[in-house]
């Protein structure tokens, strides 16, 4: 399909870079310099056998001419805007990123250094309010120093003392050096320990996806020897944060106990076998749908397997894990799009939902979800029922069966007006 | 009679140093160490003024003085927050919750030789 706000630009460019009048092209492909002009400003489409002729004349593929731009990108541009809350062209977007890809990816580049900085900061920040560790040396440090600051005080404050009030006050002033050489030292090995590799610092979600996105979400050595493998993939990962290691442990264990379910070499040609279809592949292995949804997630891309993300949210709406591949993201913070069926499965608990989903964009492609939600915890009278819902999102596998879903990424940066799910108003 | 100071803290030293300076000013002062017991502490022998430590064990010092705001026989003490976390957000949330002044370790004797008074004779 022809990109009105694309290829207009590009025949201008392509024109003048080879130092053609327009008078002279438009002769060549028989249309009038007027006309010719329109579509250079995007005001015509182009299409077919004039856009070949075109092409022809300036020495280009036609699809050059028209070729959109990543929706990757387009999203990246849009986030960025909409972060800044500066008035940019917004309409224009997608004539921006296809004039110029390399500065539309230099920008959303430094779009996400900077969402990755504040992060950070946020991190710090947290650290520094909520992190047991640090605030408890802090705590022993001002501790000694105010009993210090008042020990001291008494001691040369002309109070009239008495020898052994003297020798205690001594006393008290030497304990409490003592304690603060030791609660700084602490601090000091725990300030020096958290910037000692110069690698910035991760919320334990973050820490635990990097860690899977490192290793492809796939560890033959648990494939090969289950749970008994756990202990060195935990140690090669090399985490930091306890809540971190907490998080993956529990992952891996979840990644073993499936693997045992579901062997990787029976799983991966049923996996293809049955055309990626979840609901049969649970019958088979005797498993419930999650776990299939996430071994399907498991499987390495590249080779016979399509590529697969996976999202899994609690009924809050928190994600709990995001393994994302490129054309799928969901916000890590801040509320996403309530339609994903991640989110739509929690309705209809242990039913397995099958959508297919695009998002915003001339060039987003359509995409096959699986999603199912079932009860974790206990389960009884008087006790709330938690619900985990895990979604996997399979790419080139769209069937067509219904009209596809309109998804987005989040509120601000969705273009779709209409959306009953809107929260707030978008900067598009 | 001498004014009674109800100091619950649980750094021994800053105890013995607060006691000290408080005493030799001519006040009677009593101390308390757990977060979990402190209410029973009070009640049982109301003062006329209330230190309070916000990091405790057992209960937190914002925990204890939401209860003696509830508490008809305690509401009306005044009491001295103290705490090693000089965030705004502590200072307004010990405020918020009935405090009536707000100290940050470290701080000097005199400091707190002079809220006493002021806050028992106001």
């Amino acid at each position: 399909m022809p990109v009105i706000g694309i290829a207009g630009s590009r025949i201008r460019e392509r024109r003048i870079d080879k130092g053609m009048r327009q008078a002279d092209l438009a002769q060549t492909v028989g249309i009038s310099p007027s006309y010719l002009n329109l579509i250079e400003h995007n005001r015509r489409r182009i299409a077919g056998k004039l856009l070949s002729e075109i092409g022809r004349a300036l020495e280009i593929a036609p699809d050059q001419l028209t070729r959109g731009a990543d929706t990757a990108i387009l999203d990246g541009l849009r986030g960025a805007a909409a972060e800044m809350s500066l008035p940019v062209e917004i309409a224009r977007t997608e004539e921006f990123a296809g004039r110029y890809p390399g500065w539309g990816n230099l920008i959303v580049a430094q779009a996400k250094r900077l969402a990755s900085l504040e992060q950070q900061v946020q991190v710090f920040s947290d650290r520094m309010t909520y992190d047991p560790e640090l605030a408890g040396s802090l705590h022993e440090v001002i501790s000694a120093v105010t009993s210090i600051r008042s020990s001291a005080s008494i001691l040369v404050g002309g109070e009239n003392l008495d020898a052994d009030w003297e020798a205690r006050f001594h006393r008290n002033i030497y304990d409490d050096s003592i304690r603060l050489a030791e609660s700084s030292e602490a601090l000091i090995n725990y300030l020096d320990s958290s910037k000692a590799d110069g690698t910035p610092h991760l919320a334990p979600l973050e820490e635990v996806e990097a860690t899977l996105a490192k290793a492809g979400y796939h560890f033959p050595a648990i494939e090969e020897k289950g749970q008994a493998a756990i202990g060195a993939v935990m140690q090669d990962a090399g985490l930091r944060g306890a809540a971190a290691k907490t998080v993956l442990e529990a992952h891996l264990k979840t990644y073993a106990a499936d693997a045992k379910e579901m062997p990787f070499n029976t799983f991966s040609s049923a996996a293809a076998t049955t055309g990626y279809d979840p609901v049969q592949l649970a019958t088979q292995f005797g498993v419930e749908t999650a776990a299939v949804l996430r071994r399907m997630s498991c499987l390495p891309a590249g080779g016979e397997h399509p590529p697969m993300g996976l999202a899994v949210a609690d009924s809050s709406g928190a994600l709990l894990l995001v393994k994302h591949v490129a054309g799928f993201a969901m916000p890590r913070s801040g509320a996403g799009c309530p339609l994903w069926p991640v989110f739509t499965a929690f309705s209809r608990p242990n039913q397995p939902i099958r959508a297919e989903v695009t998002l915003p964009g001339a060039n987003a492609q359509r995409l096959l979800c699986y999603a199912v939600a079932h009860p974790i915890g206990t389960i009884g009278f008087d006790v709330p029922q938690l619900l985990r819902s895990t979604m996997l999102v399979i790419f080139d596998q769209p069937q067509g069966v219904a009209p596809a879903i309109s998804v987005g990424v989040s509120c601000r940066i969705c273009p779709r007006d209409s959306c009953a799910a809107r929260r707030e108003p978008s900067v598009l | 009679m001498a004014k009674r100071v109800l100091l619950i803290e649980d750094e021994p030293n800053i105890i013995e140093a607060i006691s000290f300076i408080l005493s030799r000013d001519g006040f009677t002062v009593h101390t308390h160490e757990n977060g979990d017991t402190a209410m029973t502490k009070v009640l049982a022998f109301p003062p006329d003024l209330i230190i309070l430590d916000v990091m405790l064990p057992g209960r937190s010092g914002f925990d204890i003085l939401q209860d003696l705001r509830a508490d008809p026989i305690s509401a009306k003490i005044p009491v001295m927050m103290l705490t090693a976390r000089g965030q705004t957000k502590d200072r307004e949330m010990a405020l918020r919750l009935g405090a009536n002044h707000f100290m940050t370790k470290p701080f000097s004797n005199a400091e707190v030789r002079d809220n006493v008074r002021s806050l028992i004779e106001a």
